[in-house]
């Protein structure tokens, strides 16, 4: 790796206005990502500046009231053991446990796969299932983004200049809500998703209150479908209503061929995973 | 400019002076000359260079030196009690789960995660634990049977 220097501040205020001091400076959370993009020459930086000693960004938070919120730098091997998390976001901690093996889950994070914006982030999905609201800290102060709107491109989110994320906040599901992540990859474990599709839907009364589809691998940034996920809203749970919700979940990715996967196909798996999946929430009633 | 890292190596106090570039790997194999951790790919897939931090596996190929300032960091070196081989490493010898060897480090480390976390594991959870960890010569199978000597012996 070419030179840097490296800080660790301790405080959101420190980390500020050191970004602030060094524009071309990079966050640092768990670095599966960061430290293998310095290696490889594809980022080089000045300053590396660790964000794992900042109070705010290390902690789970869990209010019954509110909600869940989970530090930018928390590795995912603490949301796998969290009682509440795994009570209360069961398809959390299971996503959790879905990226890399065991020693990249004692070091990556969920804030560092929605910052590091890869179309196929397993995460994001069902962060955005989940109706996930990113916080992020700036030089004009704290503001609020949905994950869906988080990522613009491949590699590059919202985040401006000087600024970084400092938690994910899960509202509390209400009764009746079920989420759930499925990707297709051709091995068993330990491989990136060739499409993800993450899902949320709330029953209540026998009806289809609320639901929400997201899909990976399938655009240059993980995709929001609003579109599939409110053709359920009124409907009963049947099979019916969720083909038409995969039919429109299908009709919204625009995926490329690669060495993973011809496009077709990966439209083909946009239909096939998307009902699999509402019919894991929906049957979970 | 070298950063002093003082943190816990194996149960005693260490220290050393790190480039901020160099990786926790680096510094183990050529600052502070503990050779067992080996590199393979560089990247996090291979997990030969396991070791364990604050009792987290982590691959330590992915971890800056200078990140364990004030932590524990538990590597390959540490696990013998003096010429006394740990059952883990035993069990590896016993069930032949090594060839050429460069990933046994790894492989050791892991599996004392796992047997830490988990006393009895499945060989599905043993497989599942171990899949950041590869081995191009024994084709696992003996690996997993070491695993499972080692926990019983371990258990009893």
């Amino acid at each position: 790796m070419r030179s840097f220097d490296y800080a660790a501040p301790v405080s959101l205020a420190e980390a500020l206005a050191l970004l602030a001091a060094h524009p071309t400076a990079r966050v640092l959370a768990g670095g599966t990502d960061l430290l293998v993009q310095l290696k490889s020459g594809r980022r080089e930086t000045p300053l590396v500046v660790d964000l794992k000693k900042i109070p705010e960004l290390k902690a789970i938070t869990f209010d019954a009231a509110e909600g869940l919120t989970i530090g930018a730098t928390v590795p995912c091997c603490q949301l796998t053991a969290h009682a509440d998390l795994r009570r209360v976001y069961p398809s959390l901690a299971e996503v959790a446990g879905l990226i890399g093996g065991t020693a990249v889950q004692g070091r990556a994070s969920l804030g560092g796969n929605l910052c590091n914006a890869a179309p196929s982030a397993d995460s994001v999905p069902l962060m955005i299932a989940l109706s996930a609201q990113a916080r992020v800290a700036g030089p004009q102060g704290l503001r609020t983004v949905a994950v869906e709107d988080f990522c613009v491109a491949p590699g590059k989110s919202i985040l401006g200049p000087g600024e970084f994320l400092v938690s994910i906040f899960f509202p509390l599901p209400a009764p009746g809500f079920h989420a759930h992540y499925l990707r297709f990859i051709p091995r068993n474990e330990m491989d990136i998703a060739v499409v993800g599709v993450g899902v949320s839907t709330t029953v209540q009364d026998g009806k289809i209150a609320a639901a929400r589809i997201a899909l990976a691998s399938v655009a240059p940034t993980p995709l929001f479908v609003k579109a599939a996920g409110d053709s359920l809203v009124g409907q009963a749970p049947t099979s019916e209503a969720i083909a038409g919700a995969a039919t429109l979940a299908q009709a919204a990715a625009k995926p490329i061929s690669d060495m993973r996967a011809p496009a077709d196909y990966r439209r083909h798996l946009c239909d096939v995973l998307t009902r699999r999946a509402l019919t894991a929430t929906l049957g979970a009633q | 400019m070298k950063v002093h890292v003082q943190f816990t190596l194996n149960g005693e106090p260490a220290e050393f002076l790190a480039e901020p570039r160099q990786t926790l790997l680096e510094c183990l194999r050529d600052n502070l000359n503990l050779t067992g951790t080996k590199e393979g790919c560089g990247d996090g897939n291979c997990g030969s260079c396991s070791v364990l931090l604050d009792g987290q596996l982590v691959t330590s190929c992915l971890v800056l030196g200078v990140e364990t300032q004030g932590q524990r960091v538990d590597t390959v070196e540490g696990i013998a009690k003096g010429s006394t081989l740990h059952p883990i490493q035993k069990a590896f010898i016993d069930h032949a789960a090594l060839q050429c060897g460069i990933c046994t480090p790894g492989f050791l480390m892991a599996t004392k995660a796992l047997l830490d976390h988990e006393p009895n594991p499945t060989e599905p959870q043993i497989r599942l634990w171990l899949a950041n960890n590869l081995c191009r010569c024994t084709g696992y199978d003996k690996i997993v049977r070491a695993v499972q000597a080692a926990a019983a012996e371990m258990r009893a």
